[in-house]
């Protein structure tokens, strides 16, 4: 049989791990969707040039490497002494991160409604808000949550990035146990697996949500 | 009644209205014909407010459109308009497609908004469709669906661009038979149509617009049988 020095606690301070990982994504994407539908309903609804300023803004966070956001921005709060944890940190830079991405997923899924669909909603009576709320974000949300479930699984799997800021999530807890116990493959193996395990929910419910959608058409 | 005064309406550079006068009066059914590009659209979506004009007005009641003060959601309940695109709403079934607005924008109870948009859809004939996604409805489905959404709202107004142009031919029938029993029982209506059996049967009067302009208006038998524009002698003899 396999021997290993791998122990009950190992597994449980991993599982710890995972439970930061998992605190990070939440509080990542729930805050970069907000932001997202913010901005990508104001993308979709006023001229392009008036959300100039936001894309480009947008765009800085889409193309500088995560690992350097988090970096500079823990940085620039200990220069600036706003005195947030590393864990504060890499919530606000994952979210803005994952924002600016939901910005053209929401923006992409509002400009798939098609115009007469909005105008026969408007035509009615319904004013923007209950146009929106009734009819846009219903149509849209089927377009967007395929690319919406993706991005939630890079950012999770991206979350691990925040180690550098010496955060213990699921990775870095790997690595720790990695050097005492000198058992990379095993270690690694449930590190992928607790990964998986947090993802499958998230991937299956994306799936679910769309059968039920598919019976409509 | 539907005053339209001096409307003049571009978009960009291109001028797609160019001074159009129309009084449409309670109970009158008018259609409008024309050649492809001639406005015809833009104008009905200028007359619910979906789209600005440029210069003169329009009256609804004696509410002018798009004047600054006027609540254009208000002024929308009574003027139903069915588009020449489908346009039901796709996550909705046809009975909650039918009872939004009523409920939404009128804040009718459920019972009475379903029993209002069963009566509509029993109408159009599509009383056993009522719990079926847009998506299994043929086109004539869709459209006849559409005008029982608008007629939902108890329209004094009833705005038609072509609805029946995106139709095989053989759906055609039922929706302008739609059109028909609803001009008998005396709504009001500005019907833009390329079918000229259609406009020469039911309307009131008929409109000719050519390149932005109303270039002539009339009675069916004298639109029909002696136009005095040579355009819509041109127009007519290409269609039939
Ligand atoms: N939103 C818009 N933006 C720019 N141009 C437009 C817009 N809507 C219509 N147009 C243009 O305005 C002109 C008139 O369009 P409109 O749809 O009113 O014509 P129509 O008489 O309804 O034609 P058809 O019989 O083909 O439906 C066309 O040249 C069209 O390309
Ligand atoms: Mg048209």
């Amino acid at each position: 049989m396999f021997e290993t020095d791998f122990t009950f606690n190992d597994l449980l301070f991993m599982l710890q791990g995972a439970g930061v990982t998992l605190a990070i994504t939440f509080f990542a994407v729930t805050g970069g969707t907000l932001m997202g539908l913010a901005f990508g309903v104001l993308r979709a609804s006023v001229r392009p040039w008036m959300t100039l300023p936001l894309v480009f803004v947008l765009d800085v966070f889409r193309s500088v490497p995560l690992l350097i956001q988090l970096i500079l921005a823990n940085a620039f709060q200990a220069i600036a002494g706003f005195g947030m944890s590393p864990f504060v940190t890499s919530c606000i830079v994952l979210a803005l991160y994952t924002s600016a991405y939901c910005t053209e997923i929401v923006r992409g899924a509002i400009d798939a409604v098609p115009t007469v669909t909005r105008r026969a909603a408007r035509s009615l009576g319904l004013t923007w808000g209950q146009d929106m709320t009734q009819i846009v974000f219903p149509m849209a949300l089927r377009v967007a949550l395929p690319s919406w479930i993706g991005l939630t699984l890079g950012v999770m799997k991206d979350s691990a990035l925040v180690l550098w800021l010496g955060i213990f999530e699921l990775l870095k807890s790997s690595q720790v146990l990695i050097t005492r116990l000198q058992e990379p493959m095993f270690i690694l193996l449930i590190a992928g697996g607790i990964y998986f395990m947090l993802s499958f929910p998230i991937a299956r419910l994306g799936g679910h949500l769309e059968r039920g959608w598919k019976e409509n058409d | 009644m539907i005053e339209i005064e001096n409307v003049h309406k571009s978009f960009g550079a291109l001028k797609v209205l160019k001074g159009i006068d129309l009084t449409v009066d309670k109970g009158e059914v008018v259609s409008v014909i024309g050649g492809s590009g001639s406005g015809k659209s833009t104008l009905l979506t200028c007359i619910n407010g979906l789209e600005p004009i440029d210069e003169g007005r329009i009256l609804v009641d004696g509410t002018e459109v798009h004047a600054r003060s006027t609540d254009l959601n208000k002024l929308r309940r009574k003027i139903g308009i069915v588009f020449q695109q489908f346009n039901a709403f796709p996550h909705l079934t046809v009975l909650e497609n039918v009872t939004l607005a009523p409920r939404k924008v009128k804040g009718m109870g459920r019972k009475e908004a379903e029993e209002i948009a069963v009566r509509q859809l029993e109408h159009v004939g599509l009383g056993d469709k009522i719990k079926v996604y847009p998506s299994r409805l043929s086109g004539g489905q869709q459209q006849r669906m559409a005008i029982a959404r608008a007629l939902a709202m108890s329209p004094d107004y009833m705005l038609f661009d072509e609805v029946t142009s995106a139709l095989d031919p053989q759906l055609v029938g039922e929706v302008l038979d739609t059109l028909k029993l609803l001009a008998d029982g005396g709504m009001t209506m500005i019907c833009v149509t390329h079918e000229m059996r259609f406009a020469r049967e039911v309307s009131d009067r008929v409109a000719f617009f050519d390149q932005g302009v109303m270039a002539e208006i009339g009675p069916p038998e004298q639109i029909f049988g002696e136009a005095k524009n040579e355009a819509t002698r041109k127009f007519l003899s290409s269609v039939r």
